[in-house]
């Protein structure tokens, strides 16, 4: 695609905070210089759907979509949805799954069962992938709520983002009441990269 | 500085440094947050209309009284205002008035992917078309300026991607525009069919002028390059071919209606092959085929849904991405559903039950027709349930007791009151249930004029939803609560049984807007489960069955303790919990 453009794909489920940290991921790459483009969606796929928002950042950005074999990294906080938007991701790129396991209504109706091992699945195929339990962390920063905030952190260190810069846009998006939980959950994840890497 | 906006935010604030006064709109995925962005500047009156013909009705009387007027909608609210807005463009405006489109190609929150470009032609009104938010902000405040000198509205229309993309955007100043002065015109503004006659006149001559503007305007303009391939697009589609075919020659279309056939000439005879790539309906192509010039376009590309960088690859050539990693296993898809505590569910629960003939409507609980709650049987538009459930008692005369409409209290005021009437005037027997969780939920919680509260939330006087029904003649009104599945049927059961119409107003909050109760939780005694599912059939994220257990269990993070679960199970094997 047009020149060095680094692709972020977010996936989850419709309420897991994907646009929180698409708008995280959004506001580092602009305070960092970049030309920025960002896809959400709304409306009647928040209702506990399979949702996605994309971040795309370089020199300059054409169009807002990512392509499929074409997103850097993929952050999925759910590991159904990992292997959904898997087709998504390069040839060489990295995967971060939050070990959760929320299930869809053909689950939770008993009609299909949920692929249990489907993060090894994915780590059997995917060099780089990552799975970390965001949720158990997060419940210790304070609230479950904050294990997007957790993954962004895990992200920030593989991309290498000046945490000062997410902090700061941390401070912009959260509301000042979840501000020291969402802080507290970034640096959790920041520091859990920097021991595994 | 530039900062980041989704497509709506950037209207919002070209409509404000516009000079922009009034703005009105009926809230509907993908426009919603232009308007309640653009109620939050100073200076701009905004409001919730009832609907969209009512926004177009107070838009135009906006422009008339001398105000730079911004009315928005999704594209099928435009269908809605289609009446008010045709006839419109034959009085033009005093004060600029801009309409905005929202389409939604690929239908992620809409019952149809109609092309709204269409308008421009039928309507006879210039159509603009951003292709990012800066575009969205520079290209609405230039609406406002085509509007006045033409004298006409323009439609500002957008798609999904850009509404709610973030692109990067430079704020601009906000104009000082003064309200223009306001003259008696009745041959302009009075469309009597000898009035009417003159100016449509005026429309023809517009529209000639129009073409000249569309001509020379900059946002028509050729990007010259590899002149092997040249390609006519706009909208997000520009910003799709730009990321696949840096090198190509382009001509992006700022202004789709009318289309400058003199620029399109050029580029055509300047280029070697030309094509067309416009998402949804040949609205382009088919014009620039009837001048007689040799254009590709749909034989290549799809009438449905949104295009991407990759299907133009894949369709036209260009960079393509990598083979991406194919996964051998089945991923059970994750369709959207109500929220635990929803009010709705143990409607279309009921509705099912009693094996009910359900015309339904738009909203949340449009999703009572997905299973496992399968609660519906037709839904086509913004109140059209009662309507329908009319037309169907008298199609089939025998069993109208078996017939109910279901609407929600905002579909129900946009445009359920006229149906009503007839089914009074017309003597239908239908039950008609009111779903009033006091909000515009599908949306996001807009208000309404039956919540009391306006676009600010600023205190209204509160539209009376029991007394507005028994004055258009409805004698057996009677308001449930959804939580109370027993009350719910009882109710169900005896208005059915009248062969006189009835309304049943379902009144609870939706339950996003409500705390859960934190000093009760609910537990499955499993001695008591049988393993039956009949708890797992309402569809909702609190409760699920574990199969190797043959037991159904209570997830405590997503249940917010509504009781429905309880309700339906037989063998009373769900208990509520205090403390």
């Amino acid at each position: 695609m047009a020149g060095k453009a680094m692709n972020i794909l977010i996936v989850g489920v419709g309420g897991q905070g994907t646009l929180l940290t698409s708008r995280i991921l959004a506001q580092v790459a602009v305070d960092l210089g970049y030309d920025v483009k960002v896809s959400e969606i709304h409306g009647m796929a928040q209702r506990g759907g399979s949702v996605v928002s994309q971040v795309r950042y370089g020199e300059k950005i054409y169009s807002p979509i990512i392509s499929k074999g074409d997103a850097d990294i993929i952050l999925a906080f759910e590991k159904l949805e990992a292997a959904r938007w898997l087709d998504y991701l390069k040839p060489d790129g990295m995967i971060i799954i939050n070990d959760d396991r929320v299930d869809p209504l053909p689950v939770m109706s008993g009609k299909v069962k949920y692929p249990e091992d489907i993060d090894q699945h994915i780590a059997q195929m995917v060099e780089k992938t990552l799975v970390v339990d965001a949720s158990s962390i997060a419940v210790g920063c304070g609230n479950v709520r904050a294990a997007n905030v957790v993954m962004v952190g895990i992200l920030a260190g593989a991309m290498g983002f000046p945490e000062g810069e997410v902090e700061k846009a941390i401070q912009a998006m959260v509301p000042p009441k979840a501000l020291d939980i969402n802080l507290k959950a970034f640096k959790e994840g920041h520091n859990l990269y920097s021991n595994i890497a | 500085m530039k900062r980041l906006m989704i497509g709506n935010d950037a209207i919002a604030r070209g409509a404000y440094e516009a000079g922009v006064t009034v703005a009105t709109a009926y809230p509907g995925t993908p426009s919603t947050e232009i308007v309640s962005n653009l109620a939050q500047y100073p200076g701009v009156y905004g409001e919730w209309a009832p609907n969209e013909k009512v926004a177009m009705e107070v838009g135009a009387g906006a422009s008339i009284g001398g105000a730079r007027t911004l009315v928005a909608m999704k594209h099928v609210g435009v269908n809605v205002a289609a009446d008010p807005l045709y006839t419109f463009v034959y009085t033009g405006v005093n004060g600029g008035l801009v309409i905005v489109s929202a389409d939604d190609p690929g239908m992620h929150s809409s019952q149809n992917e109609q092309d709204n470009r269409g308008y421009g032609r039928f309507a006879k009104l210039p159509v603009i078309e951003p292709s990012d938010s800066q575009e969205a902000l520079d290209f609405t405040r230039l609406a406002y300026d085509i509007s006045e000198e033409f004298d006409t509205p323009v439609m500002l229309r957008i798609t999904t991607r850009l509404a709610h993309s973030q692109t990067l955007v430079e704020e601009g100043e906000p104009k000082q525009v003064e309200l223009k002065e306001y003259k008696k015109d009745a041959p302009k503004y009075v469309m009597l069919p000898g009035f009417a006659r003159g100016r449509h006149v005026e429309v023809e001559k517009r529209l000639l002028g129009l073409k000249e503007y569309s001509n020379n305007t900059e946002i028509n303009r050729i990007e010259w390059g590899d002149r092997r391939l040249g390609v006519i697009t706009s909208g997000v589609c520009y910003q799709y071919v730009r990321e696949v075919m840096p090198d190509i020659s382009v001509l992006k279309l700022g202004m789709v209606n009318p289309l400058p056939d003199k620029l399109i000439r050029e580029f055509a005879e300047g280029v070697e092959r030309l094509v067309i790539v416009e998402e949804l309906e040949p609205v382009i192509e088919e014009q620039v085929k009837s001048w007689g010039i040799t254009v590709e376009g749909k034989e290549h590309f799809t009438l449905l849904g949104e295009y991407s960088p990759e299907y133009l690859a894949e369709r036209l050539g260009g960079i393509a991405p990598a083979q991406g990693f194919g996964l051998d296993k089945e991923i059970p898809p994750r369709p959207p559903l109500m929220c635990p505590g929803c009010p709705h569910r143990g409607v279309f629960h009921t509705l099912k039950r009693m094996r009910l003939k359900v015309m339904g409507d738009i909203g949340c609980y449009t999703l009572g027709a997905l299973s496992p709650l399968d609660g519906m049987d037709a839904c086509v538009c913004m109140g059209a349930s009662i309507g329908m459930a009319m037309g169907m008692e008298k199609a089939q005369g025998v069993d109208p007791s078996k017939i109910v409409a279901v609407i929600g209290d905002s579909t129900f005021v946009h445009s359920g009151i006229t149906p009503l009437i007839d089914i009074v005037y017309n003597q239908g027997t239908s039950t008609i249930v009111i779903l009033d969780n006091s909000t515009t939920a599908m949306t996001g919680h807009q208000d309404h004029p039956a919540t009391g509260l306006t676009i600010k939330k600023e205190p209204a006087p509160k539209l009376d939803l029991e007394a507005l029904v028994r004055a258009v003649g409805i004698k057996n009104v009677r308001v449930v609560d959804p939580l109370q599945l027993d009350e719910l049927r009882s109710a169900l059961e005896e208005e059915l049984q009248r062969r006189e119409p009835s309304v049943i107003i379902a009144r609870r909050s939706c339950a996003l807007l409500v705390k859960p109760p934190v000093n009760k939780k609910m537990v499955i005694e499993n001695d008591l489960c049988t393993g039956c599912k009949l708890c797992i059939r309402i569809g909702c994220t609190g409760i699920y069955f574990i199969e190797d257990e043959n037991l159904a269990a209570i997830n405590p993070t997503t249940c917010v303790s509504c009781e429905v679960c309880a309700q339906v199970c037989t063998f009373d094997a769900i208990k509520i919990v205090e403390g």
